[in-house]
């Protein structure tokens, strides 16, 4: 073997192994997005579509080239409505497969039992649901709707056209309580009044006796905020009781699809406001129906929590797109510019600078006696103002807390 | 003043009926048997599952439901031949064996039949008293409760079959030595328990949502009545329901569902406490 050769071999190597190096820096990591969703136990149901939407999110954003040219590789636990489970589930996305950011959570209980986790961290946390508002937290992004988008429209409606007096039926815990706190504070104001609240522990699935002590209050109409599948089954005995009131909601028809799952007419005469639910007819709705339903064909509906899932992951592009980066500080500072917005399938929605939640165009809709669904009134785009006008100011302070109306931020 | 009275009776008869029938095929299989079914629940499932599925097929309800507790008694009857038969002498491993089973089956349905079921909707039928107005259906609801109490005394005191299944339960080896074939009468009890969990799923079906988790709703229930009553289906079950309905409609009417349910458990604290055979304990011996 001469000396020639040998130097051609080493040399063949070295180039060889810089070449190696350099598509590696071409070809960089996929992002990591954590997702916990409950695809099994009570809530499976609403999970599912969330899992679903951000599955085609994730699909169309790698094909049309990822984020800032990177890959996004979803990491989906399912922590089965338990919230020791998502406790678990987080810190093992959080600190062991380090994702860049992480999305889920059901009920207001799983949300609370993550917060303080995702808090110790630097990684951004998007909540994809609807809730009962107040979260003041640098790290939380939210991208469902809140009472002043649901309970601020829909409870002066409710109250014009059947009456001033309402019973209230809710699940027995965060999400339940706070939201009949806002209910009784905007009965108030209306000069309203609370004939009755009652709070029904989770997996309860018996009415009768809720059913008559409604009738002896006598409400003019029911805010009905029970929630899961248990508690559901309040419709089909109310029915069948003939209790025939009109109903309210923040979470039926878009959130839990009720008037699919039940037979009507159960869910005859129920209103709610949201900002998705699938009876959306505009070309880009009917576009992003079209999209789902190819890929998941078996979908009973396309509720508001899977498309609130589906816009959290182009809202995080959007974000790390205008940052150039995957770092909570540097998308926070977009997030202030007051710039960060996407066209989603409702239309334009923007994240609060103050609060980091989401504007939405907000409708109110009602179910007849088919199960047909009709919009009653369209509220346009409703900012999410109350955190910002109670005190909350993310660009200047990180509070980390809940607020509701009974309690606010103190004044230092 | 007579709507009053008709609805304290009719709130009372349907927590009773829902603890009667929620817990009468435990009775069999935990309180009779001593097998601590954890998959009581499933079988509740299964018969609201079949029962809602027949019904899409066009089987007339009161048949499907009928067809349905035929099922799970059959599926019951299979699941004894295979696992729980290996069970009788561990109860504590037939604790096990039967929650693996339940966890098997809740998910099984998951992937199978999907999150969700469309409801079938109760049968149509209200009627007014006073300012209230009932749902006829929770009346038929009652009315089977009392019907499955009925059965289950002439099934065990009133036919050859109930002696030697009593005694099988007793003391298995002497009536084995007896000539009775425990084998077959463990066999048909077991089937006998589960096909009333399915009755049970069958009648509510059409009054609940459907989701693969749906028999969690009932267990607790299911199992609070058998334990309180004792081991004598008809002298244990049925005054333990009686007792915890009557307290269950108190507290619901007067404070609502959280301190009903509360309620319902700290008597049943209390009951075991005191009467750590059950309620049968006393009845059987005074009846002596």
């Amino acid at each position: 073997m001469n000396s020639g050769r040998i130097v051609g071999m080493v040399l063949f190597a070295a180039v060889l192994g810089t070449a190696a190096i350099g598509s590696a820096q071409a070809a960089e990591p996929p992002l990591k997005v954590g997702l916990l969703e409950d695809v099994s136990g009570d809530l499976a149901f609403m999970g599912m579509p969330k899992l679903h939407g951000s599955q085609l999110a994730v699909e169309e954003i790698n094909k049309s080239g990822g984020i800032l040219g990177r890959q996004i590789e979803l990491i989906h636990l399912d922590p089965q409505g338990d919230n020791a489970r998502y406790q678990e589930f987080g810190r093992r996305l959080l600190n062991r497969d380090k994702v860049d950011v992480l999305i889920g959570g059901i009920t207001s209980a799983s949300r609370e039992a993550l917060r303080p986790i995702v808090d110790r961290t630097t990684t951004p946390y998007f909540y994809t649901n609807q809730y009962e508002g107040g979260v003041c937290d640098a790290s939380m992004v939210s991208m469902g709707a809140v009472p002043e988008q649901q309970f601020s429209t829909l409870i002066p409606w409710m109250v014009q056209k059947f009456g001033k007096k309402v019973y209230v039926i809710a699940a027995d815990y965060n999400f339940g309580q706070i939201s009949a706190e806002w209910n009784r504070k905007i009965m108030k104001d209306l000069g309203g009044e609370v004939v009755g609240e009652e709070f029904i522990p989770l997996g309860v699935s018996q009415f009768a006796q809720t059913i008559q002590n409604i009738q002896k209050a006598k409400p003019d109409w029911l805010l009905t905020i029970n929630v899961g599948a248990a508690q559901d089954s309040f419709f089909e005995q109310a029915a069948a009781a003939n209790l025939n009131l009109p109903m309210g909601s923040s979470i039926k028809v878009m959130l839990g699809f009720e008037h699919k799952r039940f037979k009507p007419p159960a869910l005859n005469n129920m209103h709610a406001t949201a900002n998705w639910f699938e009876e959306i007819d505009t070309p880009e709705a009917n576009d992003f129906k079209k999209r789902w339903h190819a890929k998941f064909p078996d979908e009973l509906y396309i509720n508001d929590m899977g498309y609130n899932a589906y816009n959290a992951l182009y809202m995080y592009k959007a974000l790390v797109e205008k940052a150039k980066s995957t770092k909570l500080d540097d998308m926070r500072k977009v997030i202030a510019s007051g710039d960060a917005c996407i066209d989603a399938p409702e239309g334009k929605v923007c994240i609060d600078p103050k609060s980091q939640h989401t504007s939405h165009r907000m409708r109110l809709i009602s179910v007849g006696p088919k199960h047909e669904v009709t919009v009653e009134k369209d509220y346009g785009t409703i900012q999410p103002y109350w955190l910002g006008e109670i005190g909350c100011d993310l660009t200047k302070k990180n509070d980390k807390d809940q607020y509701t109306p009974s309690h606010l931020p103190s004044k230092s | 003043m007579s709507a009053e009275l008709f609805s304290v009776f009719y709130q009372f008869a349907d927590v009773f009926a829902f603890l009667i029938l929620s817990a009468a095929g435990l009775a069999i299989v935990f309180g009779m048997m001593g097998v601590i079914n954890m998959a009581h629940g499933e079988f509740i499932m299964c018969g609201a599952y079949v029962t809602v599925g027949l019904v899409n097929l066009g089987v007339p309800l009161p048949i499907a439901q009928i067809l349905a507790a035929v099922t799970a008694g059959i599926i019951g009857m299979i699941v004894e031949l295979l696992i729980v038969r290996r069970f009788y002498k561990r109860p504590l491993d037939s604790l096990l064996a039967t929650w693996g089973l339940s966890l098997i089956v809740t998910q099984s349905m998951l992937l199978i039949v999907g999150s969700a079921v469309r409801g079938i909707g109760t049968p149509e039928g209200s009627f007014a008293i006073g300012g209230y107005t009932f749902s006829t259906y929770r009346l038929v609801l009652f009315g089977a409760a009392v019907a499955v109490l009925a059965g289950l005394y002439i099934i065990f005191m009133k036919t050859r079959f109930g002696v030697v299944a009593r005694a099988t339960m007793q003391n298995a080896a002497m009536a084995k030595a007896l000539g009775a074939r425990t084998g077959r009468i463990y066999s048909i009890s077991f089937g006998i328990g589960t096909a009333l969990a399915g009755l049970c799923g069958a009648l509510y079906a059409p009054t609940m949502t459907l989701i693969p988790t749906m028999g969690a709703t009932f267990v607790v229930e299911s199992f609070v009545t058998v334990v309180i009553g004792g081991a004598n289906v008809l002298l244990g079950t049925a005054p333990a329901a009686v007792f915890l309905a009557m307290i269950r409609m108190a507290l619901n009417a007067s404070y609502g569902q959280i301190i009903g349910q509360i309620g319902m458990l700290f008597a049943v604290i209390l009951i075991i406490r005191v009467l750590p055979e059950g309620l049968s304990s006393v009845l059987v011996r005074r009846g002596r």
